[in-house]
C-alpha cells in the first residue's frame, strides 16, 4: 500500500471532532443523569447516585412515562410492519410504469419535505371537522407513515435500481410463477434491505413527534411526553430519561445491525460457487 | 400485447394502492383541508365556515411576517453553509480516505446511529454544555481565554444554528457518501496522470461529479430547517421565532384559520424553493 498523504491525517483529526460533536452532548447528559439528589441540570456533579432514575419510576414525580413508553413501543411497530410491507408493493410496482406513477412519485417527495407541522395540523383540522376523535393509533399512526414511508420507498427504490433482472429470468426459464419468483428469488435477494427499512420505520415513528403532536389525541407517546417535559422539568430527572431512551434506542439498532450482518453472513454462506473450480 | 399492458399497469395500481391511500388521507386531504380552513373566520371559540381573504391580508401586512420569514432563510442559510461543509469533508473522508469497504461501512453507520435516537433529547443535550455555568464557559474560563461566561452561547442564534447542525449534516452526509461512491476511480487516477494536483482534482473532478449528492442533501437540510417549529423554540429559548412557530403559536391559541393561512405560505415557499433545486438535479436517477 502506497503511504498516507498528509491530508489524511488531517481529515481523520476532523472526522474524530466530528463524533466528538456528534456523540459528546449525549454522552455529557448520560453522565449528569447519575447526579446526586443535590445536583442541578449542570457540572460540578455533587455525588454520584441513582436518584433521578428512581424518581422516574414514580408516577407522580413526572406524568405517565412508562404508559406512553408502551404507547411508542406499539405505535413504532405498527408504522414499523406496515411500512415494510406498503414500501416492498410500492417499491415493486414501481419497477413497471403503470400509469399515475410519475404523481405518486412527487406526492411521496411532497410527503418527505413537507413541513411536519402542516400534517399535524392538517390531519388534526381534518378529524375535528369530520367530528372524529383524534388518537394515536388512528390519526397519529397515519400521520407517523407520511414521514416513514417516503424513506422505505426511497430505500427500496435504491435496491430495485441495483437489482440484476438476470436471476428473476432465469426462475422464470426453470418454470417458476411469478409469485415463486417473487418469494423465492427476490424476497430472499432483497431482504438484507427490509431489515433497513423496518430500522427505519421503527426508530423514525419512536423518535417522531412533530406530526404527533396534534394528531395522538389525549394519550400521550413518549416523545410528546418528553416535549412536554423540556418546558416545565428542571431537574436531572429529564436526563435519566432521555439517557434510558437514548440507550433503548441503541439497544433496538444494535439488535437490527446484528440481524442485518446475520443474514448477509447467510446469504454469502448459501451463495452459488460458480467459479470457485471443483477441488 | 394491449392487453397485457393494461394487465401490468392494474397489477402496479393494486401493489401501490396501500400507498395511495395512506397518502391521499393523511397528506393530500389535510393539504386541501388547511387550504380550505385558512379561508375560514375564527372566533374565541371556534372556527366558522366562510370565505374570507382576512387571514392572508393581515398575514402579509403584519411586519412580523417579514421578520419571521426573513429569519427562517436565515437559519436555512447559516445551517446549510455549515452541514454543507462539514458533510463534504467528512463523506470525502470516508469515500476516497478510507480503503476498505468493511471500515467504510463501520464508520458510515458511526455516523448514521445517532440519526436513529431521539431529536429532542440531543437537542437537550446540548444544555449542560452551553449555559452559563456549562462545559463550554467553565473550559474557556480555566483556560483564561475570557473572564466573563459569554451569555449568547445558550439561548441564541448561535444554540439554534448549533443545534441544526448537530441534528442535520448526517442528511448531507449520507447522499454525498453515496455519490462519491460512485465515482469511477480512474477517472481520478487520469487527472493525476495529466498532472493535476490534489486541490484541482478535488474542485475540477470530485465536486463537479459530487454535485446531485450535495443537492439531495441541501433539499433535505432547507426542507427541515425550514419546517422546523420546536428547535427554534427549545434553544433559542423562546427569544426568537421562524415561521414553524408562528404556526404553532396560533395553533396553541385555537387559532386555526390564521395558522393555516401561515401555513400554506409556508408549504408554498418551502415547494418554490425545491423546484428550483429540483432543476439541477433528478432525483431518480441519483437513488
Amino acid at each position: 500500500m502506497e503511504p498516507r498523504p498528509r491530508s489524511f491525517y488531517v481529515l481523520t483529526a476532523f472526522f474524530a471532532l466530528f463524533l466528538l460533536f456528534l456523540y459528546g452532548p449525549t454522552l455529557t447528559i448520560a453522565v449528569l443523569s447519575f447526579q446526586g439528589p443535590g445536583g442541578g441540570l449542570t457540572f460540578p456533579m455533587r455525588g454520584v447516585s441513582l436518584y433521578w432514575f428512581h424518581d422516574l419510576f414514580e408516577q407522580q414525580a413526572v406524568g405517565d412515562i412508562w404508559g406512553s413508553f408502551r404507547r411508542s413501543l406499539v405505535l413504532g411497530m405498527m408504522v414499523m410492519v406496515t411500512t415494510v410491507v406498503v414500501s416492498v408493493m410500492g417499491g415493486l410496482a414501481f419497477r413497471k410504469k403503470f400509469p399515475g406513477a410519475n404523481i405518486l412519485f412527487y406526492l411521496i417527495i411532497t410527503s418527505l419535505v413537507i413541513p411536519s407541522i402542516l400534517i399535524s395540523l392538517g390531519v388534526g383540522l381534518m378529524f375535528s371537522q369530520a367530528g372524529i376523535a383524534v388518537h394515536w393509533a388512528t390519526s397519529g399512526f397515519g400521520s407517523q407513515l407520511t414521514w416513514t414511508l417516503p424513506f422505505g420507498l426511497l430505500i427500496m427504490f435504491a435496491v430495485f435500481n441495483r437489482f440484476d433482472k438476470s436471476y428473476e429470468e432465469a426462475a422464470r426459464d426453470q418454470g417458476a410463477t411469478s409469485w415463486q419468483t417473487l418469494r423465492h428469488v427476490v424476497l430472499p435477494i432483497i431482504a438484507p434491505s427490509l431489515i433497513g427499512v423496518a430500522l427505519f420505520g421503527f426508530t423514525l415513528s419512536y423518535d417522531e413527534f412533530a406530526r404527533t403532536l396534534l394528531t395522538s389525541g389525549s394519550k400521550n407517546t413518549l416523545p410528546l411526553e418528553i416535549y412536554g417535559m423540556t418546558t416545565n422539568v428542571t431537574s436531572p430527572v429529564l436526563y435519566a430519561l432521555g439517557t434510558l431512551t437514548t440507550v433503548f434506542s441503541l439497544l433496538i439498532i444494535g439488535i437490527f445491525l446484528c440481524v442485518a450482518l446475520w443474514t448477509t453472513r447467510r446469504k454469502a454462506k448459501a451463495g452459488s460457487d460458480a467459479g470457485k473450480g471443483m477441488l | 400485447m394491449q392487453k397485457l399492458r393494461s394487465q401490468n399497469g392494474l397489477m402496479g395500481w393494486l401493489m401501490v394502492s396501500p400507498l395511495a391511500v395512506v397518502l391521499l388521507i393523511f397528506l393530500v386531504l389535510p393539504i386541501i383541508m388547511i387550504a380550505v380552513v385558512s379561508f375560514w373566520r375564527a372566533t374565541e371559540f371556534s372556527i366558522i365556515p366562510a370565505f374570507e381573504l382576512e387571514n392572508y391580508t393581515f398575514l402579509f401586512s403584519s411586519p412580523v411576517t417579514y421578520t419571521v420569514f426573513l429569519n427562517t432563510f436565515k437559519y436555512a442559510l447559516l445551517t446549510w453553509m455549515f452541514t454543507c461543509v462539514i458533510g463534504f469533508t467528512v463523506a470525502y473522508y470516508l469515500a476516497f480516505h478510507i480503503r476498505t469497504l468493511t471500515w467504510q461501512v463501520a464508520l458510515f453507520l458511526l455516523c448514521t446511529i445517532p440519526f436513529w435516537t431521539s431529536n429532542i433529547i440531543r437537542m437537550i443535550s446540548w444544555i449542560p454544555f452551553l449555559g452559563r455555568n456549562g462545559i463550554a464557559n467553565s473550559t474557556l474560563i480555566s483556560w483564561g481565554v475570557i473572564d466573563e461566561p459569554l451569555d449568547w452561547l445558550l439561548f441564541s442564534d448561535f444554540s439554534v444554528v448549533l443545534a441544526f447542525v448537530h441534528l442535520y449534516t448526517l442528511f448531507m452526509v449520507v447522499p454525498i457518501f453515496n455519490t462519491m461512491m460512485r465515482i469511477d476511480k480512474s477517472l481520478i487516477e487520469a487527472a493525476r496522470d495529466g498532472g493535476a494536483n490534489g486541490a484541482q482534482i478535488l474542485w475540477n473532478v470530485i465536486i463537479p461529479l459530487t454535485k446531485p449528492g450535495i443537492m439531495i442533501g441541501t433539499i433535505f437540510v432547507v426542507t427541515l430547517v425550514m419546517g422546523d417549529f420546536f428547535t427554534v423554540r427549545i434553544m433559542s429559548g423562546s427569544q426568537s421565532a421562524n415561521v414553524g412557530r408562528l404556526i404553532s403559536n396560533d395553533i396553541a391559541l385555537l387559532q386555526y384559520p390564521s395558522a393555516s393561512a401561515t401555513a400554506i405560505v409556508l408549504l408554498l415557499t418551502v415547494l418554490l424553493v425545491i423546484g428550483i433545486l429540483l432543476r439541477f438535479v433528478d432525483i431518480r436517477k441519483e437513488l
